[in-house]
């Protein structure tokens, strides 16, 4: 009885022929369509750029390349130039990175190495949190509360003991540039000190129980293995700060003055690129300040995907050589 | 004899420098933190005490007050916001979640790679660029409204979805899907019936991150809807207000009264990014520990910091 139902089993068909018909659909549909959506990113990208170069292109054919090393931005007579917001954005931008970059470091090191268990992860969590706090919100405390408390306490103290130094003389506002430093590295730290914090985690604990079983102390077991083992990952870290700094518009045009000048007193009003744009967004009228204000953009996009990009890469070799390490 | 002298265990002069080194060192260190954490206790401080006073139930149901008027509230820039940022993620949503899943379920490593260097690298444009991309795009041809504003928030939250879901597909063990595929499976049912399903965790802590970020972004709703009536507005066709801007706007006023106005709309603002980044956060605990087992992933997670890369 057995042996005979055995027999009258159908032979196994080949498994191509039982897949059902929409099972075939669904797998290229699935692709296909997730494919559709990648490329779509992709595509993205390139649209971005296009686009943005397109929209400057007006600006681009009448001002040329010294748009970048003329200073003039008068609607009136149509002539622009951009040198004075690529002065500001330069000159901001790297004062948060100088500030904010060792501050980043050193609280990323607290957390890894020197913080108890429980203090750890709370204090780690306040850091991010200060880095989800909208720009906005940065920039209306940067306005009513920080500047006055620049103006009155601040720019005072810094002019008489930094005053024979040019970066810190003359008049005191409640606005200008050092306000836009101090918003700017507020947004620098919580970001590179978040990468420092995974980059630090990743170093072996044998490494670092080999130095101190050697006799050094904590912090030359720090600079003498800790720091040197992520190095490429602390600059990736820094450049993505930097680039945060760069592109960061709102809570810069709130504090900085918006004045189409460059001074090498932080004390002064000034403007940046992103903070520019932000701030004509109602004003702009005619094509060509429309266009010019778009060049603006393109520029920006340039240096900030350059920055991006070459953190990326960092991140990516430093991953690489981890993966070849272990 | 000499020559084997027994070396000394007190501490010589050098010693004391290094371990005065050392501690001035670590106290460095803690001070450093101590000032990120002070400085985040004065910003919510500040907000608290500025925006609770303004605080009550006129300024949810009212609409901003007319030039010079007193009192108002800020009901049509939370409508607005509102479907700013649910259009912006029933956009990204879906395609972060496909642009994820293509990455790590069918595409080969290389053009994985390339996709999710083209993914960081747009999270990486500033947001004001990308404001003016929507505008050069839509804008310029036809008028301001919430769809346009929305889009250009979708562009900022689709890295951040694609990325964290992403951070959470490759940590779903091969044996799952080796399993389902091995019962017959095909390769579309197990991604849609096994994998999705274990990664909803992640999916959705991607997403309440980018709705805290996007909800507190001013740069992109600059260009794209900025110009709007003093209403109650739920129509996407028409611009619409929304609270980043409004704080934004008021800011720059020297009106006392609307500075108080901006503080409230901040501590609203303010109340809602931190609850959703918290939420979020213990999410992503969560799934990582589902899927993990509480072993701590070998390569380093920059989703952390990924999710606040740009500025605006």
């Amino acid at each position: 009885m057995e042996a005979s139902s055995a027999r009258q089993e159908p032979a196994l068909r080949p498994l191509k022929s039982r897949r059902r018909p929409l099972d075939r659909i669904g797998d290229a549909g699935l692709h296909g369509l997730t494919a559709l959506a990648a490329a779509g990113a992709v595509a993205l990208i390139v649209a971005i750029t296009y686009k943005v170069f397109d929209g400057a292109w007006p600006a681009i054919r009448h001002f040329g390349i010294s748009f970048l090393w003329h200073e003039v931005w008068d609607p009136n007579r149509d002539v622009f130039g951009g040198l004075n917001f690529i002065y500001g954005t330069a000159l901001t931008s790297f004062v948060a990175v100088l500030v904010g970059g060792p501050l980043a470091i050193a609280i990323a090191l607290y957390l890894t190495e020197l913080a108890p268990r429980g203090v750890r992860g709370v204090v780690g969590s306040l850091v991010d949190m200060l880095a989800a706090v909208p720009s906005v919100v940065i920039g209306l405390w940067g306005i009513l509360v920080l500047g006055p408390f620049v103006q009155n306490d601040l720019e005072p103290l810094l002019g008489s003991v930094l005053g024979w130094t040019p970066f810190f003389r003359g008049a005191h506002h409640t606005g200008g540039l050092l306000p836009a430093m101090i918003v700017l590295t507020i947004m620098v730290v919580p970001i590179t000190s978040a990468v420092c914090r995974e980059l630090f985690l990743t170093v072996p604990p044998e490494l670092k129980e080999g130095a101190v079983g050697l006799g050094l102390t904590r912090w030359e077991m720090i600079r003498g293995v800790v720091i040197p083992y992520t190095r490429g990952g602390i600059v990736a870290a820094v450049l993505l700060g930097l680039g945060r700094a760069l592109g960061e518009a709102i809570a810069v045009t709130q504090v900085i003055g918006n004045a189409n000048a460059h001074h090498i007193s932080f004390f002064e009003f000034g403007d940046t690129l992103a903070s520019r744009i932000a701030n004509q967004y109602q004003g702009a009228l005619t094509h060509l300040t429309v266009s010019s204000l778009v060049y603006l953009a393109a520029i920006l996009l340039v240096v900030s995907l350059v920055v991006n990009v070459s953190a990326q890469w960092i991140v990516s070799r430093f991953d690489v050589m981890k993966a070849g390490a272990r | 004899m000499s020559s084997l002298a027994e070396p000394s265990l007190r501490p010589t002069g050098s010693v004391r420098r290094r371990k005065r080194v050392n501690r001035a060192m670590e106290g460095l260190a803690t001070l450093a933190s101590a000032l990120a954490v002070a400085v985040l206790g004065i910003v919510i401080v500040s907000v608290f005490l500025k925006g609770l006073p303004a605080l009550g139930w006129d300024f949810f149901t009212k609409n901003q007050a007319l030039f010079g008027e007193a009192g108002g509230g800020i009901a049509n820039a939370l409508a607005g916001s509102l479907v700013l940022v649910a259009l912006a993620t029933a956009m990204a949503l879906p395609v972060g979640v496909l642009v994820a899943i293509y990455a790590t379920e069918f595409a080969s490593p290389r053009v994985a790679r390339v996709v999710r260097l083209a993914l960081d690298v747009l999270n990486g444009v500033p947001s004001i660029v990308i404001g003016i991309f929507v505008y050069a795009l839509l804008v310029v041809s036809h008028r301001q409204n919430a769809f346009f504003g929305s889009c250009a928030l979708a562009i900022i939250m689709l890295p951040l979805v694609s990325r964290s879901t992403q951070e959470v597909l490759v940590l779903v063990p091969q044996s799952l899907r080796e399993a389902s595929q091995a019962l017959g499976v095909s390769k579309w049912r197990t991604v849609l019936r096994v994998v999705l399903p274990t990664t909803m965790g992640g999916i959705l802590t991607g997403t309440t991150l980018a709705v805290a970020r996007a909800a507190g972004e001013t740069a992109p709703i600059l260009f794209t809807s900025s110009i709007f009536l003093n209403q109650v507005i739920w129509d996407p066709r028409h611009p619409v207000d929304s609270i980043p801007f409004t704080i934004y706007f008021y800011s720059e006023s020297p009106d006392p009264n609307l500075h108080r106005q901006a503080w409230a709309a901040a501590f609203v603002l303010i109340m809602f990014v931190l609850v959703t980044s918290l939420a979020a956060r213990y999410l992503l605990h969560r799934s990582r520990r589902k899927l993990t087992g509480g072993a701590r992933p070998r390569r380093p997670s920059f989703l952390r910091a990924f999710a606040f890369l740009r500025g605006g």
